[in-house]
């Protein structure tokens, strides 16, 4: 119990958090704090091991060594009470296509345990914010790309969990989307919610908190933006990660 | 308990949705029930004979007109020697050569006995069999019909005859289909409930949704059973819709309580359901799902008891038939259809089959993993 409120202070923690798959080892000792509200870009290019640091994270995978803890529960030991503090959004696009957008409002805020009266409430907020009134009895399929990734990032906040991990939510969206994409994780970060956000675009990298670098499964890089572009002296985030990406043996998926 | 209410809404809402199901639902029952009876039948007919009549008598004559008559074999040729029926044979134009020697009316009539020579084609071995058998039983009447003719005097037969004459209880008429609609309704409801459960998780994990399920704080049992009530209804839709095409169709109504058949299909289809979440555990895609289940199906169906009797089976096969959930459901289904069994007669049935159930569902929830 203890241990749990000294870490309330973060809101993620990992401490040499490893995970290998046989020989292959996908995450490589990492380490690293997250404080509450912050937007921590986790960066890495394809086969780094960001997804799979992900997963261990969000109780999807169980690590092989190492330590973590979100919203103060063991990643371990305790992978169901992390579940009812977070909201994810993968890369694979997770609505039901074949349910309209208020079924599958409905569907994730059951399932989180609200309230009738609080689901109500939230999905009329959340179709007004997002400007879906007019298509709520429409098939999520139905609906452009940048459209359903709003949707999916607001039904990952709607029981308002303390962290919320997004891998690669705006891939294939258009430059307006993930503007707008943007100021929704700005809005939810100002609300208190911490996000731990996977991305390949690189301006997307400087909208960030603070970054972190995955190169071959370990953290290469890790501070705030504008510290890691005087620490490598580069112009841009892009030339960061070039530079580290570079340096990268093992071979991408 | 909220979040299964949950589950559930969405699990119905998508099934209806789905026309593929919809038309696995409601089409195929139908179509199967209506098409396999009338085709899977054991019945010979039209079974071609070749007839070699060296005699031309008037008692050869009778013989070939009473093997005829009785629909059962049609006269394919008649020709004078061996070597052209066989050519027929070989052609599979003829599944049998009856051949009458010459001298046969003349040797009957002196010696009160004569030869006759009858070929079969075996390719198609049951019907073969069967044919041989029939023409046998039809000679042997004509035998005892012209024996009759001529002992007219002494009036009482000397020899003593035995004649045995058969009663089928259960099923009169040995109708195929009273036999084979019970049976095929399990094979359907065996289908639907494996097939569909197994597809529908399946699908979700290759569209990616289960592991946004996975990452909440569902309840790894409450997932299950909201896959699990949803087919459960559906499978009991589809036998009362079997029902009702066997009684509109072939006026098969159950000798016994049907709610004996519901009782039975209620606790049956969870066991058959729990298949199919284990069929989902380990596949990773609906092509896999499909081949394993088709898999099991076939085995499920050919050592059911469907088609062949499970008693004429060697020995290991009839240990294997234990463990086959189906063959459990077409002896209830045959028992309480055809011979009106009650309830203590297939206690014993439903106590294996809700081991089945208890086995299979625990094996898929243990086996079933939020995290890798």
């Amino acid at each position: 119990m203890q241990k749990a409120e000294e870490n309330t202070q973060y809101a993620i923690t990992a401490k040499n958090l490893t995970k290998a798959f046989g020989e292959f080892i996908a995450v490589d000792h990492i380490s690293f704090n997250i404080k509450q509200g912050e937007i921590f870009g986790f960066l890495g290019a394809n086969g780094a091991g960001k997804t799979t640091a992900m997963r261990m994270l969000c109780g999807l995978s169980k690590p092989t060594s190492g330590e973590a803890t979100v919203a103060g529960f063991d990643v371990s030991s305790n992978p169901e009470s992390i579940k009812k503090n977070i909201g994810y959004m993968s890369q694979k696009f997770s609505l039901y296509e074949d349910l309209t957008v208020m079924e599958n409002i409905r569907f994730y805020a059951g399932i989180y345990g609200l309230s009738d009266k609080d689901i109500k409430e939230k999905s009329a907020h959340l179709l007004q914010h997002l400007h879906l009134d007019h298509e709520k009895n429409k098939l999520v399929g139905s609906l452009p790309l940048g459209w359903k990734q709003k949707l999916s990032f607001s039904i990952a906040l709607i029981h308002e969990p303390k962290i919320v991990f997004l891998d690669e939510p705006t891939g294939g969206v258009d430059p307006l989307t993930r503007r707008e994409f943007w100021e929704m994780i700005y809005e939810a970060s100002q609300r208190g919610t911490t996000l731990f956000v996977t991305t390949h675009y690189m301006d997307e990298a400087e909208y960030c908190h603070r970054v972190s670098i995955m190169v071959d499964g370990s953290i290469a890089a890790l501070g705030t933006p504008a510290e890691l572009k005087k620490q490598y002296e580069a112009e841009s985030m892009n030339d960061v990660f070039l530079h580290l990406a570079r340096q990268a043996t093992r071979q991408a998926d | 308990m909220r979040s299964l209410k949950f589950l559930l809404q969405k699990e119905f809402r998508q099934i209806f949705r789905n026309p593929a199901i919809l038309r696995m639902i409601f089409i195929m029952p139908v179509i199967q029930l209506i098409v396999l009876p009338l085709v899977a039948n054991y019945e010979i007919r039209n079974v071609n004979i070749h007839v070699i009549d060296h005699d031309h008598s008037m008692y050869s004559r009778e013989l070939i007109r009473k093997v005829t008559a009785g629909g059962v074999f049609q006269l394919q040729g008649y020709s004078a020697n061996y070597k052209q029926a066989l050519l027929d044979v070989e052609h599979d134009k003829s599944d049998l050569i009856l051949e009458i020697p010459q001298g046969f009316e003349k040797q009957l009539v002196r010696e009160s006995e004569a030869p006759l020579f009858i070929a079969v084609n075996a390719i198609n071995g049951a019907r073969a069999n069967l044919g041989a058998a029939y023409l046998n039983t039809i000679l042997r009447d004509y035998n005892q019909e012209i024996r009759t003719q001529w002992i007219q005097f002494p009036k009482f037969d000397e020899i003593p005859r035995v004649e045995v004459i058969s009663n089928y209880w259960y099923n009169t008429h040995q109708s195929y289909t009273l036999f084979m609609v019970p049976g095929i309704m399990v094979v359907l409801l065996t289908m639907v409930g494996s097939f569909l459960t197994a597809l529908n998780i399946v699908k979700e994990k290759e569209v990616g949704t289960i592991e946004q399920i996975n990452v909440t704080p569902i309840r790894k049992h409450h997932f299950i059973l909201g896959k699990l009530i949803p087919f459960w209804v559906l499978g009991l839709f589809v036998l009362t819709l079997g029902l009702l095409v066997g009684r509109v169709i072939y006026g098969i109504v159950p000798m016994g309580n049907i709610g004996l058949i519901y009782l039975f299909a209620a606790i049956y289809l969870p066991a058959i359901l729990g298949l199919g979440l284990l069929v989902s555990n380990i596949s990773q895609t609906q092509q896999q799902a499909m081949l394993l289940s088709f898999f099991l199906m076939m085995i499920f169906i050919l050592m059911g008891g469907l088609y062949t009797s499970i008693d004429s089976m060697p020995q290991w096969a009839q240990v294997v038939t234990w463990f086959n959930p189906v063959t459990y459901f077409i002896e209830v289904m045959r028992m309480v259809v055809l011979k009106g069994s009650s309830f203590n007669d297939i206690k014993g049935h439903l106590g294996v089959i809700a081991l089945f159930a208890v086995v299979l569902n625990t094996w898929a929830v243990v086996s079933y993993r939020k995290r890798s």
